[in-house]
């Protein structure tokens, strides 16, 4: 029996010497093929005695198990092998930049509208707007701006052919949703409440650093039945400190005029550290709804009330970023817009 | 409005700095825009007299002067041209600053001993340029400090006025304003009866009492015109901006900004018969003040004698009537002109002037007459004269009814509990005359304010002398109602967030453009126009978007940019049906390399398609077609018209090489312009059946005609596509050796699948050939083998 003991030695060998797949397939060939050694030993078993048959045959087997064990060891290691020549061969830089398309971004001012939108959306505002050619009623007329009213002498405005304006300000939209929302529920005994913003283009006659002649207002409004002026105040320093992020803000609210609402007010804010600290800089007018407005909009002003605000977006951009110029907002600048993806 | 603060404590002197003032005034309504000193800070100068002088040894220009300066006599070197002896002069003694930091130190000017130094208005800091030495008047007291004797600790203080507050238009308004903020006493000079001392008058007539329903005028005979403006009326005029001109215009602008009440002299020589207020007759011209000849419009109220108009009133002065260094006797007008009547007039003319500023926004009405015997005395005092009776028109007044205040209702619009002590109180530091019964205060406004006439204004009043400060914030109720979260809409943030993943920047161009890029980029020779454009190039509204795109295209070309990828969203307009269209339009540029440079990627200019994937994206899931159509800002062989559900939504299409090259562009950019609205509709989605069984995807390759649009292909095979065939892809175009060359090869995948069962073989090629039947017999597409 020692030409098993032979055999498996034999086999070993010749697996371990063989580094390639199809080369090893023909070794095991030569002990587990047709003709193989093994098989060959196989074979003769049928000519000895049953006794030493069994004896033999279990034998044979045993060393079958191990040279088929060899076998895949053998097998297992060249795969490994080549896995690991596959891989050193398809390793990357990985440094390399990745392919594809940039991304482009969103102008700063819409960056400012949507966290507007976002913070008052959290207290149940929904959203407006109107047209930029408007009306003279809706401008001015139903805010309580008559013809002639000294206020129009703040709005320098660009009249289109036919008599026509472009929008001076937001506050149309005011009039155009209180109008909407009383006709919507006619209905109702009680009117519900309405808490809307509306941003938007506006236009006036005026350019210089720190007029455009076109710019962006937000107009907030809330009416119902018992929106007083403190809630104004809570609403708009609220807001104030959420835009900005901090708590630190200083707001003040000072007296103004607006032929729209009365009282009327002035919004400032101060912050605390950086290059305006300190500073009042003006945001925002605000006011309670005058009743002369509410009337204009079949609103009864002795059973509701209530406050609208106007604010500049474009400024709140600037004082968030610290952008210096408000002209930089509409000069398309590549290398400036991309500052604010 | 600008005043000096000295002027105004000698009304109301409230113990608050000055900062405090302007703070209290600020927090009242009053915004104090600016607070600067009438003259910048330094101490130790006096007023001196030159007692003798003699020329300076060594240095022609120089004078060694003798001057008393209160002390003993001081030797000083002067190199002003017009010192001489007996000048009072200020002089700025040894230890004295000046501004600019030149400090006076006893010193040796080319070897003699010099104890101070003669000063010009300028080194003061009183005066941009001086010519010599500043002259102060013969009796300025020896010794006094220049300051205490100029007046020069002062500060000039400018409001900026809201304008409801024309109250506060002078001195008297602004000290009765810190009266009621501060609650200190107001102080105002009383001025006596003038008596009538010739009776020298003109007849006054109102033709138009509505307009002016207060005329009063007296003679004042006599004046010397040429008299001089004090020195104190001359100070307070300038530094409330106001040049002293002469002594009866002086006296005038004097008056008007103490009291607020706008005045007019007339030289009584210059009228004929009496004075006429009534509105311009057609035709009539008037010569103003200001030099400017008008045309006078029906509307326009001017004071009129027999000859015809003399003024406009309440707005100017005619030229031919006023006064002049010979006038001898005058007309001196104060009258109350209704505001609208005033209002609108002067910008229609293309100037204003103090007086029109007040009248339009309302004069105390009740002060006509003491305005008058104000000015009166003032011009006694220093032209002399003989005053004449009060000549007087009247008619209807404004009305000023009660207005009730309810105790309950400041609370509800306010939110603050304020008892009725404490809004009385408030009331009665305004000076308001009101009357209290069970929580509600009845007021008549005073004739001096114009903004008060419901109750939300005075519970403004209230809520400024309250303090805005003081009204608490209080914290926004929290929604009751949630806000709708329709899934059939999505934002328009949206749709630029999805622009902004395929690498567009967005922009914000002006909505008004050059009229020539309406006719270039939308062949609009009807824009909306404005009536009183900024610029000539931006004189119409836009009706695309396109053109700001190119611009701004442009406009980053000329910074070096080589890529642009650009977006903008806004409203355009036209006009439509009498009225205006302004949709919401979202617009695209792309121009240069389709990606970015980069080494993993062969690089190609973007093109048609790439402007027209960005649509589909933009449109996704909803599928869009595409019809060549011309444009006029695009390249005829490269443009589409988008459509969704048989509506045109917009445009694709690549910039016409016209353009590109009008517009100085190296090469043409790929656009797009599409209607926001439909861009915000979606679908709600809704589950189909999803297949067990395998697809089947089989290729088919024809050659068609090179003019045939792969568009028609697929519609005409949809008209009758087979139930299994769920997906269609043209995934090649071929032209080139094989092909005929006016022939293009395509190659469609084509996705079969059942839901019920697994297709046949024979199911899948009946499929097929039906589909390369309908193509065959209506393109005559040939099987490409």
């Amino acid at each position: 029996m020692d030409n098993l003991e032979q055999i498996l030695q034999e086999a070993q060998a010749a697996f371990a010497a063989t580094d390639n797949a199809a080369e090893l397939e023909q070794v095991k060939a030569r002990y587990l093929g047709k003709s193989g050694a093994l098989t060959e030993l196989l074979k003769g078993l049928g000519k000895m005695a049953p006794e030493e048959r069994r004896e033999a045959g279990a034998r044979i087997n045993q060393v079958k198990e191990q040279v088929e064990q060899a076998l895949q060891a053998r097998r297992d290691a060249i795969q490994q092998k080549e896995l690991e020549k596959q891989l050193a061969q398809e390793s990357l830089d990985v440094t390399l930049p990745g392919r594809g398309h940039g991304q482009g971004g969103l102008h700063p001012v819409t960056l400012t509208l949507e966290r507007i939108e976002r913070l008052f959306a959290s207290i149940g505002f929904s959203v407006a707007e109107g047209p930029e050619i408007e009306d003279d009623f809706h401008n001015f007329t139903a805010l309580n701006t008559p013809e002639d009213h000294p206020a129009r002498s703040m709005h320098d405005t660009f009249y289109v052919e036919g008599g026509d304006l472009l929008r001076t300000h937001t506050s149309p939209v005011q009039v155009r949703t209180m109008l909407a929302h009383v006709a919507k529920h006619a209905h109702l005994e009680r009117l519900p409440e309405l808490k809307v913003i509306a941003p938007g283009r506006v236009y006036r006659v005026d350019s210089d650093a720190t007029h455009s002649p076109m710019f962006h207002q937000v107009e907030g409004l809330w009416v119902g039945e018992d929106v007083s002026f403190a809630d104004l105040k809570g609403v708009v320093s609220d807001f104030l400190r959420g835009f900005f992020e901090t708590g630190d803000l200083q707001v003040r609210f000072r007296p103004s005029f607006f032929p729209f609402t009365e009282p009327s007010a002035e919004i400032d804010v101060a912050f605390m550290s950086g290059a305006n600290r300190g500073k009042w800089l003006e945001v925002a007018g605000c006011g309670m709804v005058h009743p002369n407005v509410l009337r204009h909009v079949n609103i009864d002003p002795t059973r509701y009330q209530g406050f609208a605000f106007g604010m500049g977006p474009d400024r709140l951009t600037m004082l968030r970023y610290g952008v210096n110029d408000l002209r930089l907002f509409f000069e398309g600048d590549l290398a400036f817009l991309k500052q604010f993806n | 409005m600008r005043f000096s603060e000295n002027w105004l404590r000698t009304f109301v002197n409230p113990s608050l700095s000055s900062e405090a003032l302007g703070h209290a005034l600020t927090m009242a309504g009053l915004e104090l825009e600016e607070l600067e000193p009438a003259a910048p800070p330094f101490e130790k100068v006096v007023v001196a007299e030159v007692l003798s002088l003699v020329k300076h040894p060594d240095a022609d220009r120089l004078n060694v002067c003798q001057v008393n300066a209160g002390g003993e006599t001081l030797q000083i070197v002067c190199g002003a041209s017009n010192v001489a002896a007996g000048l009072k002069v200020p002089c700025a003694l040894v230890g004295a600053a000046l501004p600019g930091g030149l400090a006076i130190k006893q010193a040796k000017l080319r070897g003699v001993e010099s104890f101070g130094m003669l000063c010009s208005a300028k080194e003061l800091g009183l005066a941009e340029e001086a010519q010599g030495l500043m002259v102060l008047p013969a009796d300025a007291p020896v010794g006094q400090s220049i300051r205490q004797y100029l007046d020069l600790d002062d500060q000039l203080f400018t409001l900026k006025l809201t304008p409801n507050r024309s109250d506060c238009l002078s001195v008297l308004g602004i000290a009765r304003e810190v009266s009621a903020i501060t609650g200190t006493p107001l102080n105002v000079p009383q001025v006596g009866e003038i008596q009538a001392v010739c009776d020298k008058t003109l007849p006054v007539a109102l033709e138009a009492p509505a307009a002016c329903p207060r005329y009063a005028g007296r003679v004042i005979a006599g004046v010397n015109a040429k008299a001089r403006t004090p020195d104190w009326m001359a100070q307070r005029l300038e530094r409330s901006g106001l040049r002293a001109i002469s002594p009866l215009v002086d006296v005038t602008n004097y008056v008007l900004l103490e009291m607020g009440q706008p005045l007019h002299a007339f030289d009584l020589a210059k009228i004929q018969g009496g004075i006429t207020v009534r509105f311009a007759k057609e035709g009539e011209r008037l010569a103003l003040l200001n030099e400017q000849t008008v045309k006078l419009e029906a509307d326009m109220l001017v004071i009129a004698d027999q000859a015809g108009p003399l003024a406009l009133a309440g707005i100017m002065g005619g030229a031919a009537s006023a006064v002049g260094d010979a006038t001898t006797d005058i007309f001196l007008e104060s009258a109350f002109f209704a505001p609208g009547v005033i209002a609108g007039r002067s910008r229609r003319l293309g100037f204003g002037s103090d007086s029109s500023y007040r009248f339009e926004r309302g004069v105390d009405f009740a002060a006509t007459l003491k305005a008058l015997d104000r000015a009166t005395q003032l011009i006694v005092e220093i032209c002399g004269g003989q005053p004449g009776p009060v000549a007087e028109a009247m008619a209807e007044l404004p009305q000023r009814e009660p207005v009730r205040l309810r105790v309950e209702r400041v609370k509800r619009v306010l939110g603050i509990a304020l008892d009725g002590k404490t809004i009385g109180d408030m009331l009665g530091r305004l000076g308001l005359a009101y009357g209290e019964q069970d929580g509600v205060f009845e007021i008549t406004p005073p004739s001096y304010r114009f903004d008060l006439a419901i109750e939300e204004d005075f519970i403004e009043e209230v809520a400024r002398l309250y303090g805005y400060d003081n009204v608490p914030a209080h914290p926004p109720k929290a929604a009751t109602t949630m806000l709708p979260a329709t899934e059939s809409a999505r934002s328009l943030s949206a749709v630029k967030r999805l622009l902004v993943d395929r690498e567009y920047q967005e922009i914000v161009s002006y909505a008004f453009v050059d009229e020539s890029w309406e006719r270039d980029f939308a062949a609009n020779a009807d824009p909306v126009r404005l009536l009183n454009p900024i610029a000539a190039h931006m004189s119409v509204m836009r009706s695309t978007l396109v053109g700001g795109l190119v611009d701004i295209l442009r406009a980053n070309l000329n910074r070096k940019q080589a890529r642009v990828r650009i977006f903008e969203s806004g409203r355009c307009f036209a006009k439509a049906g009498g009225g205006f269209a302004q949709p919401n339009r979202i617009g695209g540029l792309c121009y240069g390399a389709a990606m970015p440079e980069q080494w993993g990627e062969t690089a190609r200019p973007v093109d048609f398609y790439d402007a027209k994937a960005d649509v589909e994206a933009l449109l996704w899931p909803a599928v869009a077609r595409f019809e060549a159509a011309e444009h006029p800002a695009f390249h005829p062989g490269q443009s589409a018209r988008v459509s969704l559900d048989g509506k045109a939504i917009g445009w694709v299409g690549v910039l016409h090489p016209r353009w590109r090259q009008a517009y100085d562009l190296p090469a043409a950019p790929a656009m797009f312009e599409l209607d926001v609205e439909p861009l915000l509709q979606r679908e709600k989605p809704v589950y189909q059946e999803v297949s067990k069984f395998p697809p089947v995807r089989r290729d088919l390759a024809l050659v068609v005609r090179e003019e045939t649009a792969v568009q028609s292909l697929l519609d005409a095979l949809q008209e009758s596509l087979p139930e299994t065939v769920v997906n269609l892809t043209l995934f090649d175009v071929y032209r080139g050796k094989g092909v005929d060359s006016d022939k293009k090869s395509l190659a469609f995948s084509v996705l079969l699948q059942d839901t019920r069962k697994t297709l046949t073989d024979e199911e899948v090629d009946a499929a097929m050939a039906h589909l390369v039947q309908v193509l065959t017999t209506r393109f005559d597409a040939k099987l490409r083998t």
